[in-house]
């Protein structure tokens, strides 16, 4: 399971938003500290307020606030604003019509896919804002 | 739903388990697992419980009384070809008294138990699509281990399986 841009620079402005939930921070701000396009960012950021994960916040020093629970929401619920994860791990081949010996390689090469794609969901999955806060925590310490 | 909340984390008591905690301990169990195994639940008292074995450990969670949940663990040496190391086999908290800092008390406390054998390591094996269990984890801190657990099926005996 490969992330998006997108769906990095969601889970950076989450973790962000939520480890200094009383502030509001904007795309700018955001954008400067991981060295992306802000305009980029803005996008990103609607779609997370629209899923009310942030706010916006308009007006004078306006921008966007953490709005989930940090406790509840997970690494994957972000995640799933921005990708399909439901699709199955996809073959490297390309669409053609195939020989069943080839259908086999890619079956069998597409099951190992497949179990490192579970892995990886059952990670996301069990991982809330809350305690990814906590190992930002212990990796600054 | 049962209105009575539950007992705040600093009214529960962590303490080995006794003999006469075996019947909390299954009925917990049973409301979670829903298969009862009362041998299952002897056996393991048995094993783990009597305290025979220092490096065994079988810890109840107990407020007013009553038995709120239970940890079960125990340090092994090479295990999986690893230096010795705490285990924790199952943990437990009846539903209702959940989210109050039960979970995490036992743990600290079988954790507690472990570093006074002089183990810095503690690991545990979880179903993937236990989500609940692995979210508790994590929030203690615990991240993947360097393992892959594997299986396979048998041919049932008898087959001509190759
Ligand atoms: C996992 C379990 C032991 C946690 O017990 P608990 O007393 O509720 O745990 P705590 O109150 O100490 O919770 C500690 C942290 O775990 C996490 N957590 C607990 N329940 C959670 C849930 N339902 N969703 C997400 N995170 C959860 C939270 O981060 C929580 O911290 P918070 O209270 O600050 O949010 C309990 O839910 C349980 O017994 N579940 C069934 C276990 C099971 O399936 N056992 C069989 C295999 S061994």
């Amino acid at each position: 399971m490969k992330l998006q841009k997108n769906t990095l620079f969601a889970l950076y402005s989450v973790l962000e938003s939520a480890s200094h939930p009383e502030r509001q921070l904007s795309a700018g701000e955001i954008a400067r500290k991981y060295g992306i396009s802000p305009h980029h960012l803005a996008k990103v950021l609607h779609t997370l307020a629209q899923a009310r994960v942030v706010e916006s916040v308009r007006g004078v020093g306006g921008g966007y606030r953490f709005a989930g629970n940090a406790k509840r929401l997970t690494l994957m619920d972000v995640i799933e604003l921005f990708e399909n994860v439901s699709a199955p791990a996809r073959s490297a081949a390309p669409r053609r019509r195939r020989a069943s010996g080839e259908a086999g390689v890619e079956r069998a090469l597409a099951t190992v896919l497949a179990e490192i794609d579970e892995i990886a969901k059952a990670t996301f999955r069990s991982i809330s804002i809350a305690t990814m806060l906590k190992l930002v925590e212990r990796r600054r310490a | 739903m049962n209105a009575a909340a539950p007992a705040p984390a600093a009214a529960v008591r962590v303490r080995n388990v006794q003999a006469g905690d075996l019947g909390d301990v299954a009925a917990i169990d049973l409301e979670i697992t829903r298969v009862p195994k009362p041998e299952y639940w002897a056996e393991i008292y048995h094993r783990y419980g009597t305290g025979r074995r220092q490096q065994r450990f079988f810890l109840v969670a107990e407020a007013a009384g009553r038995i709120e949940g239970f940890v079960i663990g125990e340090v092994r040496d090479w295990e999986f070809g690893s230096p010795r190391c705490g285990w924790v086999f199952a943990i437990n908290v009846r539903p209702k008294a959940r989210l109050a800092g039960i979970g995490s008390r036992l743990l600290g406390a079988i954790c507690e138990g472990f570093r006074h054998l002089g183990v810095i390591k503690v690991r545990t094996l979880l179903g993937r699509d236990n989500q609940l269990i692995l979210s508790f984890f994590r929030s203690q801190g615990m991240m993947a281990a360097p393992f892959i657990p594997l299986e396979i099926d048998l041919e049932p005996q008898g087959t001509d399986g190759k």
